[in-house]
């Protein structure tokens, strides 16, 4: 296990020089998010800040799953895939390396990010141990929710397609510009039933200090549940592709 | 315990892809140092069986040895003591030629210090080492296949499989593929290829199978084939440079009869694998590059057919 979880690393090492520099995952997973935050701070002034947890779970979602759907869904298409299915590796390994590589990126959305919106951030009390930890988590959810989705594309011309139509309704329905409190009931439903809104919760939490609905140990728990649970989903995933 | 001088033992193998039965049944053994083809049409299972000896699908019936271990329950095993070339250069676009042979020696848990002598000593074997920063996606047709078969070679396998390895390639780089299998085959590595072509199957390898339609219809030593395979044919043949006198391949064994129509040359043979080789080996002493060949009636396909035949018949008579 310890072997495979190197092995891990040097697959996102491996798809971190492949694929940071190709158009989609530049374009979905830094230009827009940072310029769709510039975009909102810059309307709302010093008194949007209360955004900013939103943004930031919105810039991580983005840059995760933009690099989780550019390195499997076209590593699939071309074929290279399969060399890694022929490496003495396991299939959790595997996933694991897929989603090291999304959360690698994601953290290079964020950074991106903090350092756009640090004119309007600077006199919030930001950077906190449970503000990292809550940030980590998220990535690595995203990243693990990006990764299963990506196993799951079959048609690799529609990719950004086809992950756009799960993310954008997310960034209204979790709790970035709108509270799901204030949703109606059904959507307030769906909306627990996405990750992203845990990581809205959580992180605004961090930063605020406050919290809609739902408790930030509640959603740091779920978290983890969600991270494992995709990981193994998706190394099921890979395992059911050999026919 | 299964006797190690087998080093690929496959018995009844059954491939299905939902319904459809791609591989019948075919059991085959690989000796210890051998070149070992499988040649067969497009669609055979050639492909098939190489991926479900190297773990990329599911064995649905039969069992497979390799080195000992069984396949199906011991994959990660035989995956460390194999080398895979598949049907397609996929190596990474974006990355090096020492990037990716890095990544594979991390990937086969190469030991660290070992990783960048192992890759620049394969670079310089496969003639790349001017290559080494170039990227995959900048290389030639050629110089792709020859980075993926080293690739497969990164953690020292005592077994390689080739999956049509000169597929598509023109005729001087075939040689040079040719050229580095046998090479390695002296070192020590037993080889299973896969191919279509007959010229190259003959020509490489030690024994062939012969498959098609999932089934093995022949197997022996190219020598044992030929004599299977007699009878008059057609090769149509277009060279560069042009040659004026085209009886100078009446001299080759094998060869019946010449003439030339249209700017081609035909030539009657009775012996296909003896003629052609006497004619390549003519073309390459006054440097003249192949520019058709073609087997009249149809390709290769149609010698494999008449080993296909040939077994249909005889069931029908030991049936009768
Ligand atoms: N993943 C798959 N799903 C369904 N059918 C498949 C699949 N892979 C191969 N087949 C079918 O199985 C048969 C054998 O295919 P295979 O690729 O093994 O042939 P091959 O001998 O390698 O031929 P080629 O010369 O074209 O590479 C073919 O009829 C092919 O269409
Ligand atoms: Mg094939």
């Amino acid at each position: 296990m310890f072997e495979d979880i190197i092995k891990a690393f040097y697959i996102a090492k491996k798809d971190i020089k492949e694929y940071y520099l190709k158009p989609p995952t530049i374009s979905w997973g830094i230009v827009f998010p940072v310029v769709f935050t510039l975009a909102f701070l810059l309307k709302g002034g010093p008194k949007s800040s209360h955004l900013i947890p939103g943004l930031i779970a919105l810039a991580l979602f983005f840059g995760t799953t933009s690099m989780a759907a550019a390195s499997i869904v076209f590593e699939r298409k071309i074929g290279s895939f399969e060399r890694i299915l022929l490496f003495p590796i396991s299939y959790l390994g595997i996933a694991l390396g897929k989603v090291l590589s999304s959360f690698i990126f994601g953290m290079v959305s964020l950074a991106t990010l903090i350092i756009v919106v640090i004119p309007f951030i600077l006199n919030v009390h930001i950077f906190s141990p449970l503000l990292v930890t809550v940030l980590v988590l998220s990535a690595l959810m995203f990243s693990a929710f990006g990764v299963f989705i990506a196993f799951l594309i079959r048609d690799p011309t529609n990719t950004m397609l086809i992950l756009n139509s799960f993310r954008l309704p997310m960034i209204f329905l979790c709790g970035i510009f709108i509270p799901v409190s204030s949703l109606p009931k059904f959507l307030q439903v769906v909306a627990l039933l996405l990750p992203l809104t845990y990581s809205v919760e959580a992180i605004r939490f961090a930063i605020e200090g406050t919290f809609d609905i739902i408790p930030p140990i509640v959603s740091i728990l779920l978290m983890i549940i969600i991270i494992i649970s995709l990981l193994v989903l998706s190394s099921l995933e890979i395992k059911n592709m050999i026919p | 315990m299964i006797p190690l001088k087998h080093v690929i033992i496959a018995e009844k193998l059954v491939k299905y892809y939902g319904n459809f039965m791609a591989v019948k049944g075919i059991s085959f053994r690989v000796k210890e140092g051998e070149i070992y083809g499988f040649l067969g049409p497009n669609g055979a299972g050639k492909t098939t069986t190489v991926r479900m000896l190297c773990g990329l699908a599911k064995i649905n019936g039969g069992r497979a040895f390799i080195y000992g271990y069984d396949v199906t329950r011991e994959i990660k095993k035989v995956k460390k003591i194999i080398g895979v070339v598949p049907d397609i250069s996929n190596l990474y676009m974006e990355l090096s030629c020492f990037d990716n042979l890095m990544f594979c020696a991390e990937m086969y848990g190469v030991p660290r210090s070992e990783r960048k002598e192992k890759v620049l000593e394969l670079l310089e074997f496969f003639g790349l080492e001017n290559k080494k920063n170039v990227k995959f996606k900048a290389l030639s047709k050629g110089l792709r296949r020859r980075l993926t078969i080293a690739a497969a070679l990164v953690h020292n396998p005592k077994l390689l499989f080739l999956d049509e390895p000169t597929i598509g390639l023109d005729v001087k780089s075939k040689r040079q593929i040719w050229k580095l299998i046998r090479e390695l085959n002296k070192r020590g590595i037993t080889i299973f290829l896969t191919t279509h072509n007959i010229y190259e199957a003959f020509k490489l390898c030690d024994r062939i199978a012969i498959i098609n339609e999932g089934v093995i219809v022949a197997e022996g030593t190219p020598t044992e084939l030929r004599t299977m395979v007699s009878g008059s044919k057609i090769i149509e043949l277009q060279v560069h440079p042009p040659i004026r006198e085209p009886q100078v391949f009446s001299r080759i064994p094998g060869i019946v009869k010449v003439s030339t129509r249209q700017g081609a040359i035909r030539i009657m043979v009775n012996d296909v694998i003896t003629a052609l080789e006497g004619i390549i080996k003519l073309l390459k002493e006054s440097n003249r590059e192949i520019v058709m060949l073609n087997l009249m009636g149809a390709d290769a396909e149609e010698v494999f057919m008449k080993l296909i035949d040939r077994t249909k018949e005889s069931k029908k008579y030991s049936a009768g």
